[in-house]
């Protein structure tokens, strides 16, 4: 229970530093971080909800997590080559 | 007024996350859950890895789906215009790791993917590790990454997704309904879904380090 809260509390901690950094700063690249650490801020209260009490782990949250991941890192490059692509734009007016 | 404003949205933001944490407590008590079914009916999945088993048999759909969400992304990335060329060629100490590093990465991957049935492991370890062998590679000064001729890296992108409906309508064909696999074959159908998967997932995580259209190399078919 403990260990749980402290994991899932660090979770939302971290969930709540990268949406205030979405919020808070201007250029692209710095939202794209704080998103992606809103993102593992959800994982981690993913996987802390996963193990309640004594009971075995939940398989499901765990499935999600491991396909989120996968899917943040390709959503992460997509934006990241659309903003390369904006700053060329930019460059060449 | 952009102090005040940030101090407004930090205050908003501390107090939600104090909320969650609030709701959190009340979450973590052992309550009913999906888990219990899930591990009750695992033996009928064929693999005896329960995250496996919720990926590939369970939710079989949603991980279909998550597929098609990482093509659509490399086409996304392949429709931005060329990428740019590789960095420069590794020097010798950086080319010796990367000789050894490459098909150690290749291997457990490999490895990962066969271990996914019966332990954690599976496609998406194993596709993230392929994924690494080529982002190391063009650190190196691949501009490539690694990766196959263009024509070929479009059908392994695809590759994924494709067997992952094919499986689904044979399963339909059997009459077994789309991805409800019959008991016998369970275990084989995840394995090829996997494999596919964990090449398509490669292929697609090195391709968007890459991060553009492959620019094919001579006497290629030219770009998309």
């Amino acid at each position: 229970m403990m260990t749980s809260l402290l994991y899932g509390g660090a979770g939302v901690i971290l969930f709540a530093l990268g949406l205030w950094a979405f919020l808070v700063y201007e250029p692209l690249l710095r939202k794209l971080i704080a998103l992606n650490i809103m993102g593992s801020g959800v994982f981690h209260l993913l996987i802390a909800i996963a193990e309640r009490g004594a009971l075995a782990p939940d398989p499901v949250p765990h499935a999600m997590v491991l396909t989120g991941i996968v899917v943040a890192v390709s959503a992460t490059a997509l934006a990241l080559a659309m903003g390369r692509r904006l700053e060329d734009d930019d460059d060449a007016r | 007024m952009r102090r005040a404003g940030t101090l407004v949205i930090g205050a908003l933001v501390g107090l939600l996350a104090l909320w969650l944490l609030w709701v959190l407590r009340d979450v973590l008590v052992p309550t009913p859950r999906l888990a219990e079914l899930a591990l009750q009916e695992l033996p009928n999945t064929g693999v005896s890895n329960p995250v496996t088993g919720v990926l590939l048999a369970y939710r079989a759909y949603d991980t279909l789906l998550e597929l098609a969400v990482l093509l659509a992304a490399l086409l996304g990335i392949w429709s931005l215009g060329a990428a740019s060329p590789g960095f420069q060629p590794a020097g010798t100490v950086l080319r010796g790791m990367v000789k050894l590093v490459v098909p150690l990465l290749i291997l457990t991957g490999g490895y990962l993917l066969w271990v996914g049935g019966h332990a954690p492991g599976g496609a998406f370890q194993a596709g993230a590790l392929l994924g690494a062998a080529g982002v190391v590679l063009r650190l190196a000064g691949d501009a490539r990454a690694g990766l196959p001729p263009v024509p070929v890296q479009r059908r392994l992108a695809v590759a994924g997704a494709a067997t992952f409906v094919l499986v689904g309508l044979a399963t339909m064909a059997f009459g077994t309904g789309f991805l409800s696999y019959p008991p016998a074959w369970a275990k084989w159908l995840i394995l090829t879904i996997e494999t596919a998967a964990t090449l398509a997932i490669g292929v697609t995580l090195a391709a968007a380090y890459v991060g553009g259209q492959p620019v094919p190399r001579s006497g290629e078919d030219g770009p998309l």
